[in-house]
Parts: structure tokens; sequence; C-alpha cells
């Protein structure tokens, strides 16, 4: 992929946008031939686009990025305070890292976010596992063991975000979320039979019924051009070559011990599309919006934890059951099927159940 | 093991299924762990079983039981979602591989039975369905050699007429006779058609809509009331994904159900839970002949979908189920089902289950639009987002087509459109002129839509 993205000799020929300067590069998403300088101007003004047509900000607001110290993030942030500068968004900007605690996992990113809060000058949150949650990842995988299926990691960081957003008190949340990202995500959704993420994972907000939305204003954004953006802009430039390469973003609930091999197929998948049919990527993403699902079958229903107030459609949500097994020296608490805390928890898995059982018959079986 | 009550519309009947149901089941439970060491098959626990491995399940099979799990997962989809009915006429679509060679041997082993329970009736109230089968020679298309497709078309005859009675009809038509009703030269406009195609991946889609537009015409032609396809689980798996790809996720749930009544002659789908690797060994186990014909392997696109998903079905035996399930949860059209329900014809048992999986009508008064090429029904207001840069294609003026088959199938110059279109089969030109009106959708049916509904509080 790196070999791809780096701008190309072109010959000659004109840039097709401004049709003065020389072409530099080759845009990944249309093909065009076009010069470095409206390359930038093009790509911040699509997003800049994006941001307009689906109102993802408010004047006057508090919105903290998602920064992992990945590409995707840093260029976020790079973005976000530029069109915020030069278009008066009128936002407050953040920058709200999470640190695990895995030994020697997030030292490099986290060296990159504190860089960027110095050069866009945006104030940075470090929240850590050990302040949220009273464990660190590596304190957690003493105790339950290398497991091939481990529930920790997705479900502690889907909600450290949301809990490090609370703290810093921002009405919403953007993450770095690039249009490969929401396209591997449709598939994975297809591939595991999750109808119901299935029909939320292409939407640009998320959670505005929930304390704190989430938006992704690189819905539409290639990670090639964010990559091309990287290696060409100075103040990027210094971002460590091993953020680069390494997928560090916090909305990968994937455990980081054990990943999925679909995952793996699937992106690379995505890259083989790509490579000769560009589209392929917006075409995802379009069927994702384009499903016809139910509505009934969009949302489950939300409560609030008892215990944290975080949204859950239990009694409890899942991040307190498993502190709650941690704390009590059980870690297989709430892991699997056998949610001995939760009763309500318990009923609404046997329903969870019965429909399933439903759905997995035959159609017809049901009448008699 | 038939019965002739009012509740069955085919040679079956359906307390035997619901029996075996419960059975398979039940032995299911018990055998859990215990009986897998003792290797004996898990339904019958009388015979050895076969390798057969059946995706996803430890159950494993003894011969017998093997083949009427899979003819029971066929004729559970014939019988209920109406399928095939006594007074029917249904033509096979036969390309001589494992899937509609199985698609064969089920419709005549159903064919067959219906039949003997005819000779034993007394009053012969109930006719005995009929049969036909259809092989599309594609050679024009391709550089098969002459004495190959002489001898797969001989094997298909062969195959076919070694069936026992009742006889069936075989058509051998060739792909480009879809233009004979213009009298020219067929194979010429076929070429002319599919070498105005740049991409590769559009080429091999309208050659798909092609043998659909040749399928329907045999059937047309010649009285048959439906067309019944062999698509099997994985076969559907690939489209699920093909067509995500393609950007087609809003028609996407129009094309895997188990029915498809958009076409003049209604399209069905039985052995849509039969993975391709099941049919296979059934083929092996019953020596059911395959037929080499020249459908080469995918390229462009569909070809990097048919490996993608090979590779997930290798990683995980279940993921072909798994992906034609998710995508059997999106919301079917209201043509998914067999339109005009005679009610005395079709068990309220059915009637009711089609209500409840909203195979009637969603949002009874539909005025679905078709994609001119495709036929897939187009999403009203197909405004997508302008940043996703797809400016209006020129051609969207002369033609309603989905962004799939304006993009790899149309062209993009004005005039070159203009010199395409008429290069297009009757049945696209005519569905592209009345392209904003469904021209199967009667008013007839919508209306009947919509007093189906009445009934709903029933449940
Ligand atoms: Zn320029
Ligand atoms: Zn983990
Ligand atoms: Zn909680
Ligand atoms: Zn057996
Ligand atoms: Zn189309």
């Amino acid at each position: 992929m790196e070999a791809d993205a780096k701008p190309m000799k072109l010959g000659g020929r004109l840039c097709c946008v401004c049709n003065q300067r020389r072409a530099a590069l080759k845009r990944p998403k249309t093909l065009e031939q076009i010069c470095r300088e409206c390359f930038y101007a093009v790509f911040e003004e699509e997003i800049h686009q994006v941001i307009l047509e689906n109102k993802l900000f408010k004047p006057g607001e508090r919105i903290a990025i998602g920064a992992s110290g990945g590409k995707d993030s840093t260029v976020l942030a790079y973005v976000l305070s530029e069109l915020n500068r030069r278009h008066n968004y009128g936002l407050d900007l953040f920058l709200l890292s999470v640190d695990e605690g895995i030994t020697g996992y997030r030292d490099d990113s986290l060296e990159t976010v504190k860089r960027n809060e110095l050069q866009y000058g945006l104030p940075l949150k470090i929240v850590s596992y050990k302040d949220l949650y009273g464990w660190t990842m590596d304190e957690i995988v003493k105790m339950i063991g290398l497991k091939n299926n481990c529930t920790f990691c997705g479900v502690f960081r889907r909600q450290a975000l949301d809990r490090g957003a609370a703290l810093l008190k921002v009405d919403k949340v953007a993450t770095g979320h690039n249009a490969d990202d929401i396209a591997e995500t449709v598939l994975l959704n297809i591939l595991r039979g999750d109808i119901a993420r299935l029909s939320r994972c292409t939407s640009i907000i998320t959670g505005e019924d929930g304390p704190i939305p989430r938006c992704k204003p690189f819905k539409y954004t290639y990670e090639k051009e964010i990559f091309m953006i990287t290696l060409g802009c100075q103040s990027l430039n210094e971002l460590s070559t091993y953020a680069y390469f390494k997928k560090l973003d916090y909305f990968s609930t994937e455990c980081i011990y054990s990943p999925n091999a679909y995952r793996g197929f699937a992106r690379e998948f995505i890259k083989d599309l790509e490579r000769i049919r560009p589209r392929a990527i917006l075409d995802i993403i379009k069927s994702g919006e384009d499903f016809r699902i139910a509505t009934s079958t969009k949302m489950p229903e939300q409560g609030t934890c008892e215990r944290c107030g975080y949204i859950s459609s239990q009694k409890w949500c899942k991040a307190c059951v498993l502190l709650e097994g941690l704390n009590r020296g059980l870690p297989k608490l709430g892991i699997g099927r056998n949610q001995g805390l939760n009763s309500d928890a318990k009923k609404d898995i046997k329903k969870d159940d019965r429909t399933k059982s439903i759905e997995s018959k035959q159609c017809g079986s049901l009448e008699f | 093991m038939a019965c002739n009550s009012s509740t069955c519309n085919s040679s079956g009947c359906y307390k035997e299924y619901e029996e075996e149901e419960q059975h398979k089941s039940k032995t299911r439970a018990e055998v859990k762990g215990s009986n897998i060491r003792q290797n004996l098959c898990v339904k019958c626990k009388s015979s050895e079983p076969v390798c057969c491995g059946i995706g996803g399940e430890d159950s494993r099979f003894c011969k017998d039981c093997f083949k009427n799990n899979l003819y029971g997962k066929f004729k559970q989809a014939v019988t209920y979602n109406a399928m095939i009915t006594p007074p029917d006429k249904v033509l096979v679509a036969f390309s001589g591989g494992p899937s509609s060679r199985v698609l064969l041997q089920f419709v005549h082993e159903m064919q067959y039975r219906a039949q003997k329970n005819y000779d034993a009736s007394k009053d012969k109230s109930l006719p005995v369905f009929g049969v036909g089968v259809a092989f599309i020679d594609e050679s024009s298309t391709n550089s098969f050699a002459s004495q190959q497709i002489e001898k797969a078309i001989e094997d298909i005859r062969s195959i076919v007429s070694n069936l026992a009675p009742p006889s069936k009809e075989l058509f051998v038509v060739p792909i480009e006779s879809i233009f004979s009703s213009d009298g020219i030269d067929c194979k010429e406009r076929l070429k002319k058609l599919l070498d105005a195609l740049g991409d590769v991946t559009g080429k091999e889609d309208l050659l798909i809509h092609l043998r659909m537009l040749s399928l329907q015409k045999i059937a047309s032609e010649n009285g048959y009331t439906r067309v019944v396809l062999g698509s099997c689980t994985s076969r559907i798996a690939c489209h699920v994904i093909s067509a995500t790809v393609k950007g087609q996720g809003y028609s996407l749930s129009a094309d895997i159900q188990f029915v498809d009544s958009r076409w003049e002659i209604p399209v069905v789908l039985p052995l849509r839970d039969c993975p391709a690797q099941e049919l296979n060994t059934l083929c092996s186990l019953d020596g059911l002949k395959i037929v080499e014909t020249p459908n080469g392997p995918f390229s462009g696109i569909n070809g990097l979908v048919s490996s993608f998903v090979k590779v997930l079905q290798e990683e995980n035996l279940s993921r072909e189920c798994t992906i034609v399930r998710t995508a059997g949860k999106l919301t079917p059209f209201h043509f998914n089902r067999i339109p005009e329900i005679q009610d005395s014809n079709v068990p309220s048992a059915t009637r009711r289950h089609h209500r409840r999986h909203g195979l009637k009508s969603n949002g009874s008064l539909s005025s679905e639009s078709f994609c001119a090429i495709c036929n897939s029904p187009l999403k009203k207001s197909n405004s997508s987002s302008s940043l996703t840069n797809e400016s209006p294609q020129p051609s969207n003026r002369f033609v309603a087509a989905c962004s799939s088959c304006q993009f790899q199938i149309l062209p993009k110059d004005p005039s070159l459109m203009e010199q395409f279109l008429p290069l297009l089969p009757h049945p696209m030109i005519t569905r592209a002129k009345h392209g904003d009106r469904g021209n199967v959708s009667s008013l007839r049916e919508q209306i009947q839509d919509f007093l189906l509904s009445d009934g709903d509080d029933e449940i």
C-alpha cells in the first residue's frame, strides 16, 4: 500500500483542477491527476462539506477528538483545527486519549499525541484504564490469562472514550474512522450476522440518544489519501513511523491479544477491490446506508447502568459486570452465558435465545 | 406418507416434516458429545456416517439420512413458499454443475412421488405438476471448443432422458437467441453488445442478466409457470458480498429470497439453504453426473468476491450460512412471494407465515421502479450524498438504471449511449422506456396486497 500511495511521476500532465501546475499525484479516490496544492485544498474542502451537509457541529460546542496517535486521528486533529479556524466553526477542540495500561503499546503514540497538543494548541486529556476501571489491561491479562476470546478489550474500549469525554464535559466526540474502516465494518457485520450493528455502522453520527454522541468527519475519506497527507505535510511529518503502520485507533474493539482472522481477510479484500475499482469503498458504504432494515431491529432498548450510569440495555452495563468479576476474583463472570450477577440480564438472554432459535429454524416449522 | 387433504399443496405433507424436525432436534440434543465417539449416524444411530462435512454442525449423517436431510431442506422451501403447486409447470434452469444437477434430481423426485400419489388416488383431483429443463448455451461468448460444447449438450440430453417418467421437455437454447425476435444476426448482435462494455465485471454481470432473460423467454413461450434456479447457499453468499461491493445494498434483499416474482414468470430458489459442499457430496454419493460447461471462473470484482468467500469458508465452515442469514434479515420486497395466492390452494399456515415474515408487501401500495439492465428495484430519490463524488451520469437522462449498472455497463458518453441502447435485448429496452413504473406489479396485485392486510388482526 505504501508503494501505491506515494506520489507518482506523471510526466508533464497538468493538474485537472487548476490546469496550471503539474499534476504531482493521482487521487486514490477518483484517479484524477492533481497537483499537490489542489490535493490539499480538495481534501480539506471535502471534509468541510461533509461537516456542513451532515451538521456535525454547532457553534459553541465542546468537541473531543479521539486521539490515538495513529495517522487518522492525527490528521483529523490537524484538519479540524484548521477548518475551525478558517471557517469560524466556533468550536472548543480537545484531544482525548486513552491509556489502556499495556506496557510498551501506547508509549510511542502517546508521545505523538503530546506533540499534537503543542502543534495545534489543543488541550490534551489522557485517561487511563487505571483511572476509569481501577485495573490496567496488563493487570487484567495477568488475572484472566491470554484467552482466545477475551471480552475485556472490546467492552472496556467501547466505554473508555465515552467516560473520558464525560470527564472533559464535551458535547461530542469526533473519531478518525475513515471510509476504509467503515467499509470494513460493513463487511464484518455481514460476516458475523450482526444486523443491529449493520444498520448503525454507516451513520455519520451515532449515539445521539446517549450521553455523548460520536461523529466521523472522515466517513468518505480514503485511508490512502490520509496517508498521502501525512507524507506531504510539514507539521505532520514528525508523526512517528510507528504510528503510520500500526492500527492504533480506539474504535477498533478487537482484542489486542488475539485478533480475528477474518478481519485481516476483510482488510485485504478491500485493498484488492480498491486496486481494481477505487469506488468500491464508497459503494460498500452506500450499500450499508441503503440496506432495508426494519426499524424494530435497529436499536435494542437502551436504559442506563444502575451502577455507573452508562447506557445499557440491562441492569448493569457489560463493563460493570466484568469489573465486578475482576474485583471479586471471578474473572469469568459476565463472559459467555453465565451472567450470574444480572438477573434481568439473564432474562434478556433467555428471550434473545428464543428469538434466535426461532430465526434459525426453517421457516414454517413454527406453525405447529 | 403423503396426504391428500386440502392443506397439502404438493406431493408431501407438512406433518411429515414437523415430526422429522422434532426428531432431529431431539436426537441432536441427546447425541451431543456422547454418540460422536461411537461413530454412528447421529440421526438413525444405526448406519455408519459418511464424511459429508455439514457446515458448522458436528453432526454426521449416514448416506440415507444425509440425503433425506438435504431433500428435506429443498422440500420445505418448496412447500412453505408455495413454490410448486399441482397445476404448475416448472422450468428447471440446468447448467450441468452440481447445484443444478441436485436441483433437477430433487424436482424430479418430487414429481415422481406426486405421480405415484396421483395414480393411487381415486378422484384424481390434484394434477401432477409438469417439469421442463433449460440449458442456456453460452459458447458463443467464450472460446470453448465446439466439440466440447457438443459433448456437454449430449451429456445433458442423456441425463434428462434417463430420468424416470413423467418425461421432461429439454430446451437447449443459445444465449444469443434472446435477440431472435428482432430478425437479425443474433451472434453478431451479442458480440457487438458485449464489445461495447469496457468493464470485465460489467460484462460478466450483463451475461447473467441475459441468461435470466433467456430463461424467462423459454418459460413464457412454452407455458411454464415457474423458473427454478439451483442457487445454493454458497452462490447466494457470494451474491450478498458482491452486491454490497457494487453499491446495490438497497435491492439486495430482492435477490436472495425463496421467491422472486418481479419477472413475468416467477423465479424460485429452493436450494437457498443448501451449501455447495453438501450438494457436491450428494452428487458423488449418488453418482450424479456433472457436466463440464464453459462457464469459466469469474474475474474482476466477482472473482475477488468468490475467492474472499472461499477463504472465509475455509476459516469457518458456517461462514457462508451466516452471510446468507444476515442478508435474510433484510426486509424483502412485495414481489418476494408468489403473486395472487389463491386462498383455496394455500394452507392457512403458509399464509400466516407469509404475513408474519413480512413477505406481504411492505408499505402495501408500492410503485417500485426497476433498473432497465438488471431489473433491481431502484431506491427512490436516488440522490446519494454529493460527497461520494457521484456527479449524475449523463446516461441518467436516457435510462433508469441502478448506480452499479450505470457504472459498469452503460457508457458514460451520451453519444455512445445512443449507439448502445439499441443493442440491448428487447425486454431491457422496454424496461428502459417504462422505467418509472414496474410493469410486473399490476394494479390488481397492489390492491390485493392492500386487502390482505385487513386480515392481520387474526394473529
Ligand atoms: Zn492544481
Ligand atoms: Zn482482549
Ligand atoms: Zn456500568
Ligand atoms: Zn442415518
Ligand atoms: Zn442495474
